[in-house]
């Protein structure tokens, strides 16, 4: 049965996940080694380090343990204490990825059950192993911790790689279900539970109209991290899969202020109708200051870029470190920095790609995966250990209630307020597709964060248990359940050909004819709009890219994205759309937005050449006068038989001296 | 537009149009109104001079390529009924059309559409869009960001991927097919023109 030389003849996944023995036994080894260590770390956490007499000072920790002992050369000697906060963060973080590792690897598992329900079942055993040591509530996921460190990769990861045209055309739709459906969940859900709470006074009495405000204000929004996990295995057709995740990302600038909103009022001794108003107008504020925070970052970071073409090596940084900043400041003025950072991303991604160099590009496409995919994996399993509370309030008629509610809520938002767009819109948004919208609606890491940061009150626990079942409820059930349903109900999938240049020629210059005919017939539609950021566009391009790096119509990339992959000589044909799409599942290799596209990872070939030349050239670049010939001679390695020249250098172009 | 309800009746044929392109007597109204505000002296007829008069349509890539799709061949002038004729190609097409064979495709289905972006590129009306047909259609949309090695390279590369029949020319069919996966009605219509 054993496999082991196919392996090596062929690398097609089916036939390496069907016998995985000496792989799979040293993977889990491995894992249970390093688990091991963590709990003991945990478990142990020796008191008497903390209880050290001060006198003996901060650097005394190294000599502490020794100072009633004789005084003898101590050969080895173990400090815990001096590693422990790093130690244990990368122990988490490594039992994190294991995890995901074995998840992959682990035969059928992954067609069936999504990544994070696994994740949670993992944290969920590690914080019951923990408890059962420890006997006391494993630690839990702080708020601060979450929304300071865990969030930003993943929203500034899903904003890079958002398909920027599909986003824009599909705009005023997802602003329609993000502003109005958030708000007609929050008080749909508020509005019940307070009648739920009214009927049965005997154990809900305590809870003031405001408190389920609150709490349907934190349950009501919709979670970008799980929904991006969930849809990104499921491979539905593009526009709904941007309506949903588009919605997600931008219900967090009402959902902050209606919290916040809430918060404070449950603060004031007395609520009147000015202080409600005031709370209309502070969601456009949020909303608008962290669109134009993130813009004011997108820019710099686009300006910074211009510059960086003599220090490339730290040019993905400035993405990184102005999408952080971004970030950071709306949360200091109190906007909404999920908008903030995802208006930074989408502002500065066409401005950078063209900017910097194609290495540099995929550094940055690398890193932005690398810690999203982290963020996550850790996100989940905390959401599984934090689970493991030492108190836990349960109440039937509460937490079924709050269950159905939510789901009833979101189905009849999603449902009036589709009859309403579908009047204004050209492509209408399906049954099909509103049933999937309103399914995946799923919550997540991020309700579970706002119902901790509420101030203490009687009935907390109830809200946080409730909040927790809720957020499994929805990832196990609805996670689990969403893709035989999509694909029973046989929702439009995704298309998965290469594009070719004839159609990108034949769309570009229809949509010229459609903007020359609305200019004919006087009519400011869509074409109008675009053309006119347009010509905006071209004055931002000149500003924020360098002259030698202009922007390049979008044949010309398809073109050259095509000539790239023929160099490289592993073009893939098209595959037959009648293929049966449990056979594209199974031969392409597990998709998860954690696996980049191939352009990315074929730079080997042209690495020897490339390095030596740029280490020289940042050594030589003011003297060297024979850099055409130098040039030349690399490009013909890599020119086609027709001539034509492909831009990817790594290298900045010269320019004229 | 309330006052103009009385103008229908001047508009010569106004009810064989209507019937002919499916456009509703709003729509006949507001396009007339904008003919007459291109139609600059009053002569009844629009010239290619009146064309480029529409600011935007100037800094159009392709903006002489649009004028010249609404004079046919060798004609200078077009007069209001070839202007609707023309027009009706954009509107978005009906949903519940009885296919029967006796009846001309309309001109706002997604045939209709693509025929009218295929005779864009082919200028002479041999059914065929050639390889300097291409080219010119190319040059205009790319201006100046390429070479025109790199520009010969793509028409190849185009028309190498399109052309199964191996003429070294793309057909209606060659070209129909290369656009399938092309929402063309969606793509091709001016949504209020319903």
């Amino acid at each position: 049965m054993c496999c082991w030389p196919s392996l090596f003849l062929s690398n097609s996944r089916p036939i390496l996940s069907c016998c995985p023995c000496p792989f799979m036994a040293a993977l889990w080894t491995l894992s249970l080694v390093l688990s091991g260590c963590l709990f003991a770390c945990l478990a142990l956490n020796p008191p008497q380090l903390y209880d050290l007499p001060p006198s003996l000072g901060s650097n005394g920790s190294r000599s502490g343990l020794s100072v009633d002992r004789p005084m003898v050369l101590r050969v080895f000697s173990v400090d815990y204490h001096h590693v422990q906060a790093p130690f244990e963060i990368v122990l988490w973080i490594m039992l994190a990825s294991l995890a995901k590792l074995g998840f992959h690897w682990s035969g059928r598992v992954p067609a069936v059950v999504p990544e994070s329900c696994v994740l949670i079942m993992v944290g969920l055993l590690v914080g019951g192993v923990i408890y059962g040591v420890r006997h006391s509530a494993p630690p839990t996921l702080s708020a601060d911790a979450f929304f300071l460190f865990l969030l930003p990769p993943i929203v500034l990861d899903a904003g890079y790689f958002l398909p920027g045209r599909l986003f824009f055309e599909n705009l005023g739709t997802i602003l329609w279900y993000a502003l109005l459906g958030t708000l007609w969940n929050v008080l749909g859900i508020g509005l019940s539970l307070y009648g739920v709470c009214l009927l049965a006074p005997s154990s809900l009495g305590d809870i003031s109209l405001l408190h389920c405000l609150l709490f349907g204000s934190l349950i009501a929004a919709v979670d970008p991290v799980a929904v991006l996990s969930v849809f990104q295995e499921m491979q539905v057709n593009e526009q709904l899969h941007i309506l949903v995740f588009g919605e997600s990302l931008l219900n967090d600038a009402v959902t902050v202020v209606l919290y916040k909103l809430f918060e404070s009022f449950l603060r004031l001794p007395s609520v009147t109708g000015l202080d409600v108003l005031l709370g209309g107008c502070r969601v456009v504020l949020v909303g608008l200051g962290g669109l134009f925070v993130g813009l004011f970052f997108g820019l710099l970071a686009a300006l910074t870029s211009r510059f960086a073409s003599r220090a490339q090596v730290i040019a993905p940084l400035f993405v990184f470190l102005y999408s952080y900043l971004s970030y950071l400041t709306s949360e200091m003025l109190h906007l909404s920095g999920i908008t903030a950072i995802v208006t930074c991303a989408v502002t500065m991604k066409q401005y950078v790609e063209a900017n910097v160099s194609e290495r540099s590009n995929a550094s940055i496409q690398y890193f932005l995966k690398m810690w999203s995919s982290v963020s996550e994996t850790l996100i989940f399993i905390f959401l599984g250990v934090s689970t493991i509370q030492d108190i836990h309030m349960w109440s039937w008629p509460f937490v079924c209630s709050t269950l159905l509610l939510c789901l009833v809520w979101r189905a009849t938002g999603v449902l009036l307020l589709t009859a309403v767009v579908n009047k204004l819109r050209r492509n209408t948004v399906t049954f099909r597709d509103q049933f999937i919208i309103a399914y995946g609606g799923l919550r997540g890491a991020i309700c579970f964060s706002l119902v901790f940061l509420i101030d203490d009150f009687p009935k907390k626990r109830l809200f946080i248990t409730t909040t927790i079942v809720v957020i499994l409820f929805t990832v196990f059930v609805q996670g689990m359940t969403i893709k035989p349903l999509v694909e029973l109900l046989d929702v439009k999938r995704k298309k998965r050909a290469l594009p070719t240049v004839s159609e990108e020629i034949h769309s570009r210059l229809i949509d010229h004819l459609l903007a020359g005919i609305e200019d004919v017939v006087g009519y400011w539609g869509q074409h109008y709009w675009k053309d006119k950021l347009q010509f905006n566009k071209k004055y931002l391009r000149r500003f924020l890219i360098g002259e030698e790096r202009q922007a390049r119509s979008s044949i010309l990339r398809v073109y050259q994205e095509l000539k790239r992959r023929e160099q490289r000589g592993d073009e893939e044909a098209p595959p037959d759309s009648n293929q049966c799409t449990k056979q594209i599942r199974t031969s392409t290799p597990a998709y998860s937005r954690h696996t980049l596209h191939q352009d990315v990872t074929t730079d080997r070939t042209r690495k020897p050449l490339q390095r030596h030349l740029s280490l020289g050239e940042r050594r030589r670049y003011n003297t060297i006068t024979h850099w055409p010939q130098v040039l030349h001679a690399v490009l013909q390695v890599h020119t086609s038989k027709s001539g034509a020249v492909s831009k990817a250098l790594p290298f900045p172009p010269l320019d004229g001296k | 537009m309330g006052s103009s309800s009385s103008n229908l009746n001047t508009i010569p044929n106004s009810q064989e149009l209507m019937q002919e392109t499916g456009f509703s007597a709003a729509h006949l109204l507001r396009l007339y109104e904008r003919f007459e505000f291109l139609d600059k002296d009053n002569k009844g007829h629009l010239r290619p001079e009146d064309f480029e008069a529409v600011q935007e349509l100037s800094t159009n890539p392709i903006g002489d390529i649009i004028i010249g799709s609404f004079f046919s061949p060798g004609q200078e002038t077009v007069d209001f009924p070839s202007f609707v004729r023309i027009l009706a190609h954009f509107r978005p097409a009906e949903k519940n059309r009885t296919r029967d064979g006796a009846q001309p495709e309309p001109a706002n289905s997604s045939t209709g559409k693509l025929k009218f972006a295929f005779q864009l590129y082919d200028r002479d009306r041999d059914g065929k869009i050639s390889r300097e047909e291409l080219l010119q259609v190319l040059r205009a949309m790319l201006e100046m960001q390429v070479t025109e090695e790199q520009l010969e390279s793509m028409a190849e590369r185009a028309i190498q991927e399109a052309d199964l029949d191996e003429d070294d020319a793309i057909s209606f069919d060659e070209f129909k097919k290369s656009l399938e996966k092309v929402n063309i009605d969606h793509k091709m219509s001016i949504h209020f023109m319903k």
